[in-house]
């Protein structure tokens, strides 16, 4: 045991001391902090205020526009013409016309800008007169906004999943859906990027001939099996270190700019047309603080109705277990082959399951618990991925024994199967190895 | 003499041929044992079999007095012909984990491996990665690691291959003065010369069997036809007339009043005769008997006839 310790430790150091480890491990939660933080930036983040100069011909619009986010609006008392030239002069950014025709045609109106027009600004303009004209012309079809408000049923079913011993879980499918799927891709990713450094370890001991040298002092199977331990722990302190920098940096980030990440309630609600009587305007903030705690609390909800415990228990299983068994599949390829090329023709049968197992994600999500769902969750090539995507949906106690157990069963059989390829593998040189030629291998005692 | 390693009946199938069959060979202690062989012979197979890379078919292998076991890696050092480093790994790293698989340990490790860099002008190296290390210099590091931990048995498998001449006689010195130390080695090589001047035993394979095997001098001396090369001076009768029978004249040439011959002597007479019947008609300068080289016994046996044949009878 000593010597395989010796071995991990090796294989272990040696990669976690690579300029590209450190590259990844630095790239890796930059990207990921980036996924959240570039679309929270790119909403909230601008150069400077945007001013726009509202005319209004009408009189009846001049208390809609409300400043949102960084554009301004400063209502003019003035003419088009004048306001022009106070642009021109650079008191303001844009202009908007609002003419005595607009409500009838509303083609009439116009937005000026000296440079080009700043789209968000554009948008906003848009939004507020469209909700100005509808609360108008409802009000002019005798309708208020009050009736109009109470005509808008939501309807939301509350999903109930009846347990065995009759206890009743309200049922989120939408992060049930989201969880299963990342840490199902999560897995796929891991088996690929470490299952293929297994294969190019094996593959470059065998090419530069210490193999010889090393296989002198320790049997060959704790050559291989140091490896695929050593490999995978790079692989875990990776992955550890990219989920705490990312949340570390998403962390930080949220710290030094706690307003970007508040909830802004949507336009609709709280752009209501000045006709309104302030008293209704009030209960319809309510209301929409209201819709906005009830879903914020549903979110909650939804995930406490996920068994954690479970669920990160599961993660660490199938994902260290997933690698095991395809990792000494990999190594048993780079044994057997004499350089990169030819392993192309052995990887095809590894690879396919891992893959069909991720193609058939989309199947098994829209049914976790179908015959098809079951029977892939329970084979070991395909149960890593497959497995992970039923958890949040919750899967009865005695299927994930079952199938825990044939990954374990699953990852003792390739490791057995490849220390036979493998022994025989790493002192065969300058041969074309076929799959026939594998067999008997497999078989010589 | 105690052996130290004992080869007992060894038999190796791989699925087309037979590797190694019924070998059996005796390594005596604290000798240099040559253990020579044409290429595919089966030398290498036996090699890997007391490595334990491989395990034989029948036969067993005794370290000392006991069966080989996996506690004995610690006691063998292996220098296969096949070798290589970590190309990316450091030099002394790469020797320290070298050194650990072979049971190594602790800070007495370091202080042996700085030892032995000194010796052989490695010490510069050490935070180096092997790629920018010269070959010479990389071998030279191979060399280290099999002797490092001072194993009983030492098996170098063409350790000449790929060195310059400086370098060779390094590493010959060094097999040398390790002998002298109390290790037994094991020599494989196609080099005749080597073997000569270094082997005590040979063991010769042909074709997956032991065709020959024992000490150089019993060797040379089984397979001496009783030739022997004179230098006479003052010579007053043809040779054909002086020689009896038993005693054949193989050559002879005259030289700046020398003369020189080969004669044969058959199993009935003994050398002191030849000089005896010489004696009386010419003055000897020179009496020495042609033993045949390492070289011609290994194609004899592996071909069937000397190579330099033709010209000794002729």
């Amino acid at each position: 045991m000593g010597k395989t310790a010796t071995i991990i430790r090796r294989e272990f150091l040696s990669r976690i001391k690579k300029r590209s480890f450190l590259v990844m491990t630095i790239i890796g939660p930059l990207l990921m902090a980036g996924i959240v933080i570039v679309p929270v930036l790119l909403a909230n983040w601008s150069d400077s205020d945007y001013s726009v100069a509202v005319v209004d011909d009408t009189s009846i619009f001049h208390q809609a526009f409300r400043d949102k986010d960084n554009v301004v609006f400063i209502p003019l008392g003035t003419g088009v013409d004048e306001a022009l030239e106070m642009m021109h002069d650079g008191r303001f950014d844009a202009v908007l016309h609002i003419p005595q025709a607009a409500f009838q045609a509303p083609s009439t109106l116009r937005l000026f800008s000296s440079r080009s027009v700043n789209f968000n600004a554009k948008l906003l303009v848009e939004n507020i007169l469209r909700q100005e004209f509808e609360s108008l012309k409802l009000a002019a079809a005798g309708i208020d906004a009050k009736t109009l408000k109470s005509t808008e049923t939501p309807v939301n079913i509350q999903a109930i999943r009846i347990k065995d011993d009759g206890e009743l879980i309200t049922d989120y499918p939408e992060i049930s859906m989201g969880l299963g799927l990342v840490s199902g891709f999560l897995i796929y990713i891991f088996i690929f990027l470490f299952g293929s450094q297994v294969l190019r370890g094996v593959l470059e001991e065998k090419t530069n001939r210490i193999v010889e040298i090393i296989v002198s002092s320790v049997r060959p199977f704790q050559l291989m099996i140091g490896k695929i331990l050593g490999v995978g722990l790079v692989g875990l302190t990776q992955f550890l270190i990219w989920v705490m920098l990312t949340f570390a940096i998403v962390g930080i980030f949220q710290m030094a700019n706690p307003d970007l990440f508040k909830f802004t309630p949507d336009e609709r609600v709280f752009v209501t047309s000045t006709q309104l009587l302030s008293a209704e305007e009030m209960e319809l903030q309510k209301e929409a603080i209201q819709q906005y705690d009830t879903m914020a609390g549903q979110l909650l909800e939804g995930l406490s109705a996920i068994n954690f415990p479970v669920m990160i228990l599961s993660f660490i299983f199938y994902f260290i277990g997933g690698y095991l068994l395809y990792a000494a599949l990999f190594a048993a390829i780079g044994s057997a082959v004499d350089n990169e090329a030819d392993t192309q023709q052995f990887m095809l049968p590894v690879t396919v399951p891992i893959l069909f197992s991720l193609i058939m994600s989309q199947f098994v999500i829209s049914n976790p618990s179908g015959p098809v769902a079951f029977w892939l969750s329970i084979i070991p090539f395909t149960s890593p991925v497959i497995m992970m995507i039923r958890i949040p949906f919750g899967v009865p106690y005695g299927e994930l024994v079952l199938s825990v157990t044939l990954l374990i069963a699953g990852f003792m059989a390739t490791t057995w199967l490849a220390a036979r390829i493998y022994r025989t593998g790493i002192l065969m040189y300058g041969k074309k190895i076929t799959y026939a030629e594998l067999w008997k291998w497999i078989r010589y005692s | 003499m105690g052996y130290l390693l004992r080869v007992d009946s060894i038999t190796k199938d791989y699925r087309n041929h037979r590797a190694l069959d019924n070998v059996s060979v005796q390594v005596p202690e604290q000798s240099v044992f040559g253990l020579l062989g044409p290429n595919g012979a089966g030398k290498t197979t036996l090699i890997r079999i007391i490595n334990q890379i491989i395990g034989p078919d029948q036969g067993t292998v005794y370290f000392g007095d006991k069966p080989l076991s996996p506690a004995h890696v610690h006691e063998i050092g292996y220098l296969p012909e096949e070798r290589g480093l970590y190309k990316k790994m450091e030099v002394g790293e790469q020797a320290l984990y070298l050194a650990r698989l072979k049971g190594l340990k602790g800070p007495a490790l370091k202080k042996l491996l700085q030892h032995w860099f000194d010796k052989f002008d490695l010490s510069p190296w050490w935070n180096k990665k092997v790629e920018e290390l010269s070959k010479g210099m990389q071998q030279k590091l191979q060399f280290i690691i099999t002797v490092l931990h001072n194993p009983r048995l030492l098996i170098f498998d063409e350790p000449f291959s790929g060195f310059d001449p400086i370098n060779v006689n390094l590493i010959k010195e060094e097999i040398l003065q390790l002998r002298k130390n109390g290790a037994t080695i094991i020599f494989s090589t196609h080099n005749m010369g080597s073997v000569e001047e270094l082997c005590d035993h040979i063991a010769l394979i042909n074709k997956s069997k032991k065709v020959l095997e024992g000490s150089i001098r019993q060797i040379r001396k089984d397979h001496a036809d009783h030739m022997f090369q004179l230098e006479l001076e003052q010579l007053n009768k043809p040779l054909e007339h002086i020689l009896k029978s038993g005693f054949t004249l193989v050559h002879s040439k005259p030289h700046n009043g020398l003369v020189t011959a080969r004669v044969r002597i058959d199993n009935q007479h003994s050398p002191n005769e030849l000089l005896e019947q010489l004696m009386p008609f010419a003055r000897i300068i020179s009496f020495q008997e042609l033993t045949p080289s390492m070289n011609d016994i290994f194609i004899k046996q592996v071909t069937g006839k000397y190579p330099s044949e033709d010209t000794k009878n002729g």
